[in-house]
């Protein structure tokens, strides 16, 4: 058993464990987008980062993705932490503005405005889709394309690809278009919190994916 | 070409080759790097060839073709031996006279001589020349001595004995003994202490005894090019340093990753591997020992993010390019997650030196911090374009001024850009700074890879700043949120701060945005990719506020901030300007003074560039 | 069709039909295509037992691999850093008014494709332009147009 502080309460987790679920043991919740305990950690998000003390001097890591060790000193609540998370979330809103996730996120951190402009791309790409059809349906029909601020999810050429197999998965696991949000009234890119639950009218990262959606688009959970 | 198989052998190779070479015979050198053939000098040395054929000469004249000598603002160079006559920006038509002046009559060609830039005199010796006599050129000289294709040349210089002295006399642990007391730091841009990455692999358990050695020769940053005029000019030292340290390190398979827009090292160091096979300095027992390495070569796909240790490895298994948290080193787990260790192109061609002349001798150049010599490639606003190797402690000021000859057209320093896209701009008050690498860290840039930008009044700032935001906006994997989001916000500020947009408030979101960046992002591209804002707001403030508060460009780059009038008292009238105009935006009648119709004009220079009266204001 | 079959397979044979090799198979195909055919890269999952979209996703991700047809001149600009100093964005634009293309594209007649490098390591000669592989140094807004006039009218 590994030895570690966090929070500044003295804690043990066994060998391969990630700080992340360490700190969910003891009870402590630490925001996630791109993380699934089903499947493996990426730490593209960002959003679950957590402060690393050493001596005088702390970073800041991705929780998800840093496996406990010895000695180990974490703060997951820090005004560092909660000033770099902050800003993680005004850049996924401005990119994704109507997803009731992130609006959440956005209200229990305390944002009040998003300063950068709004280009809706839809997406996150945190890739939990991706590894869904991978890990879980061992069918690889959609991956990441492109790089950089072109990077986006895709099927192969942009046609319904021969390994999917209709499961509807991935549309089940994204963080922002799951419960999204079309209410259309951003005031600062924020939506004020409202309860309107209607579903979006087609995932726009796939093409034809899954009929078993249907023409009006994805079902409400 | 016959196998050695012993250490006794090579150095009576050596001696035969010496033996059947003279000294002082004559010898033309041209230099046909990249940047020489670029402008030419694959013409030049046909011609040499085709001239010395034409007149019966082959017996008494020696020709060589090498890699790039370093100052390549002078190329195509020719280099007369045993004399060491050099002649610039030679052309296939001053070939014959050439010819004819150095072998038949053994006299000096005037015109093509190298002037210097203080004196105005004519300089007549290579060696006497500043750019390279107030160089320490340990690594780089080499480059004149020998052909890339011919590895007799490279063992006529003593090459491959630190090869033999490692598996002869030392033991693996004493190679990295040596190599931590000499201080070496890796040259890519980390500045990662080589010995202790050395120790580290080597020390990492590898149960099946599989480690790796790469050898980055991705070389991304804009502006850089050092690694590949080793790799073209003088390939063995970096295998040579490869098999030493895979023998230090307990490793029999090797990789060098060289990028996708370097065809030429490719091909050169292609041929230096087969030859050092043909002779068993790679491949099953080395030498007559019981040490097995061998090299192969993968190019890159165009990525600058493949410069990175994780994502480099992530392509040489044929993934994308994305990098992956450091919490478990690659020396431990690397590439195929076996124990592996990566250095940049001038760290390995730094090995054999340092074993030949030992960790001593080594350590008594450069600082306390920062051991040996450092090359720099010296370009954008300077007169003596090239690359220059130095010793790491001297002063930024003397190698722009002493070595780089200044700015040209009499033009003002402004600032000198180091360690590319993750570095930072540097003032006219910080020249004092000593090259090194804690020291330029302290000033808000860092070493890099060794790409030294200069830039005067001309240069705009700001322009810089969007300019290397862009070029990581391009580059960056996609993969985390603060770089792939935070990078693309940062160019839009940028990019309407100069275009007359900015606001008050964009100078502290700039820096906001930089600091979560900088602490957040997954890898060191994200984690230093806001350097070159951050260090020109911190420096250049003032340019910042004159395009946010008076909407004015004072460098006179900024398209939308800028105006171009022609001023009538110098203007003759040539009608030149309204010709070469895109946009018709020019009238004016023969002789009389003519006017810029400022709705139509679209800033694109081509008038400023073509008028001979210098009567185009950019304003 | 069978021809370029064949074609595909001798490459990925080549390299032992091995996965890791894949971004040098690609390499291979672009330089015997000049671009990335679908059935090529189709083909090249079959052969590695690859998904198509992780053969795609590296087929997009390199900047060396074009997935268009390319044109009968490549031009490709240099926007190192030296070379931007010396004013390459003036000569850019000129190139995209000449052509009347940006980067990345190719002219409808299929004549010129554009292309921009991150450093061609050719510093002292800047700005530089490559075209077809041959060099053009110390360029200028003017000058690019003379050359890109000249080859039109070939």
């Amino acid at each position: 058993m590994i030895k570690l502080t966090i929070d500044g309460i003295s804690t043990r987790a066994s060998k391969g464990t990630t700080v992340l679920e360490a700190a969910r043991e003891m009870g402590i919740i630490i925001p996630t987008l791109c993380y699934d305990p089903g499947l493996s950690s990426y730490g593209a998000c960002r959003v679950c980062i957590i402060e690393v003390v050493k001596g005088d001097r702390s970073s800041l890591e991705a929780s998800c993705a840093l496996p406990v060790t010895e000695g180990q000193v974490i703060i997951t609540n820090s005004e560092k932490v909660k000033k770099a998370r902050k800003m993680i979330v005004e850049l996924l809103i401005a990119s994704c503005p109507n997803s009731k996730t992130l609006q959440d996120m956005a209200s229990n951190i305390g944002i009040n405005k998003i300063r950068f402009k709004i280009k809706d791309k839809k997406c996150i790409l945190c890739g939990l889709c991706v590894r869904y059809c991978k890990e879980q349906m061992q069918s690889g029909g959609i991956g990441f394309v492109g790089r950089g601020t072109s990077r986006e999810v895709a099927t192969a050429f942009g046609v319904t690809p021969e390994e999917c197999r209709n499961c509807g998965g991935c549309e089940w696991i994204c963080p922002v278009c799951e419960q999204a949000c079309s209410a259309g009234n951003l005031i600062d890119g924020l939506c004020g919190g409202c309860l309107n639950l209607t579903p979006v009218e087609t995932c726009s990262v796939c093409t034809k994916c899954s009929e078993s959606v249907g023409a009006k688009g994805h079902k409400v959970y | 070409m016959k196998k050695l198989k012993a250490p006794a052998e090579l150095i009576e190779l050596r001696e035969r080759i010496l033996s059947q070479r003279d000294q002082d015979k004559l010898c033309i050198v041209t230099s046909v790097g990249t940047c020489g053939l670029a402008c030419g000098a694959g013409e030049v040395a046909e011609a040499i060839q085709h001239e010395v054929q034409k007149n019966g000469l082959q017996k008494r004249v020696d020709i060589r073709t090498t890699g790039c000598h370093g100052f390549c603002e002078i190329e195509p160079v020719v280099v007369i031996y045993p004399e060491r006559i050099l002649y610039q920006h030679v052309t296939p038509d001053d070939v014959p006279e050439i010819i004819a002046e150095s072998t038949i009559k053994r006299k000096v060609v005037g015109r093509l001589l190298y002037t210097d830039l203080t004196t105005g005199k004519k300089i007549i010796h290579e060696q006497d020349i500043p750019f390279f006599s107030k160089q320490k050129r340990l690594l780089l000289d080499t480059n004149r001595l020998i052909d890339p294709h011919k590895i007799e040349d490279y063992i006529a210089i003593g090459g491959y004995s630190a090869l033999t002295k490692a598996l002869l006399e030392m033991k693996p642990e004493q190679i990295i003994e040596e190599i931590k007391k000499s201080g070496l730091r890796g040259r890519g841009g980390g500045g990662f202490p080589t010995g202790r990455k050395w120790e580290s692999c080597r020390n990492a358990p590898a149960p099946d005894g599989i480690r790796y050695v790469i050898c980055n020769a991705d070389e991304g940053d804009p502006g850089a090019y050092m690694d590949r005029s080793l790799l073209e000019g003088n390939p063995h030292s970096v295998i040579e340093g490869m098999i030493v340290g895979a023998y230090a390190i307990g490793s029999h398979y090797g990789y060098v990753y060289v990028r996708h827009e370097y065809p030429f090292a490719v091909k050169n160091l292609n041929i230096a591997l087969e030859q050092a096979r043909e002779y068993g300095l790679l491949g099953k027992n080395i030498l007559g020992s019981d040490f097995d390495f061998d090299i192969k070569i993968s190019r890159g796909g165009g990525a600058f993010i493949c410069g990175e240790s994780t994502a480099l490895m992530a392509s040489l298994e044929g993934k994308i390019g994305e990098p992956r948290p450091k919490h478990v080193h690659t020396v431990v787990s690397g590439l195929y997650g076996k124990p592996t260790n990566l250095n940049n192109v001038e760290t390995w061609a730094n090995v054999p030196l340092m074993i030949n002349r030992g960790a001593k001798w080594y350590s008594q150049i450069g600082t306390e911090g920062s051991k040996g010599t450092k090359i720099f490639s010296l370009v954008g606003k300077i007169n003596n374009t090239g690359l220059v190797e130095v010793p790491m402690g001297i002063m930024l000021r003397e190698i722009i001024y002493k070595i780089g000859g200044g700015i040209p057209g009499s033009k003002k320093f402004k600032a000198v850009q180091t360690g590319g896209p993750s570095g930072g701009c540097i003032p006219e008050s910080l020249l004092d700074t000593p090259v090194d690498f804690d020291r330029l860290a302290k000033v808000g840039s860092m070493m890099g890879s060794g790409g030294m930008i200069v830039m005067d009044e001309t240069t705009c700032m700001v322009d810089v700043a969007k300019y290397f935001t862009k070029f990581l906006t391009e580059e960056s994997c996609g993969k985390c949120v603060p770089c792939r989001e935070g990078l693309d916000r940062m160019l839009d500020i940028l990019t309407d701060i100069t275009e007359g947009r900015g606001k008050e408030e964009d100078i502290e979101l700039l820096k906001e945005l930089g600091e979560i960046i900088d602490e957040t992002s997954l890898c060191a591209l994200g984690g230093t990719a806001p350097n070159p804002v951050l260090s020109t707001i911190r420096y250049f403030a003032d340019e910042y506020q004159a395009h946010i508060k008076d909407k004015h460009c004072p460098a006179g780059v900024c398209k939308e901030l800028i105006n171009f009038t022609i001023n009538e008292e110098k203007c003759t009238g040539c009608v030149l300007c309204a010709k070469v105009c895109p946009q018709e935006a020019i009238s004016g009648e023969k002789k009389k003074p003519h006017k810029i119709d400022q709705e139509k004009c679209i800033k694109c220079g081509l008038c400023r560039d073509n008028c001979r009266f210098e009567a185009v204001i950019v304003t | 069709m069978k021809n370029d079959c064949e074609k595909v397979e001798a490459i990925v044979g080549k390299y032992g039909s091995s996965r890791d090799s894949l971004i040098s198979i690609l390499q291979d195909i672009q330089f015997e295509y000049h671009y990335l055919p679908e059935e090529a890269l189709r083909l090249v999952a079959r052969l590695l037992d690859l998904p198509p979209i992780q053969v795609y996703g590296v087929a997009t991700f390199f900047k060396a691999f074009s997935l268009e047809p390319k044109g009968e001149h490549i031009v490709s600009v240099c926007l190192g850093t030296a070379c931007h100093v010396r004013n390459t964005p003036a000569i850019l634009d000129e190139i995209k008014r000449e052509l009347g293309i940006k980067p990345g594209d190719t002219t409808e007649d299929m004549q010129f494709s554009l292309e921009t490098v991150n450093c061609l390591g050719a510093c002292a000669l800047g700005p530089v332009i490559v075209i077809d592989g041959k060099y053009y140094g110390e360029m200028s807004a003017g000058k690019v147009k003379k050359v890109l006039r000249r080859l039109k009218e070939k």
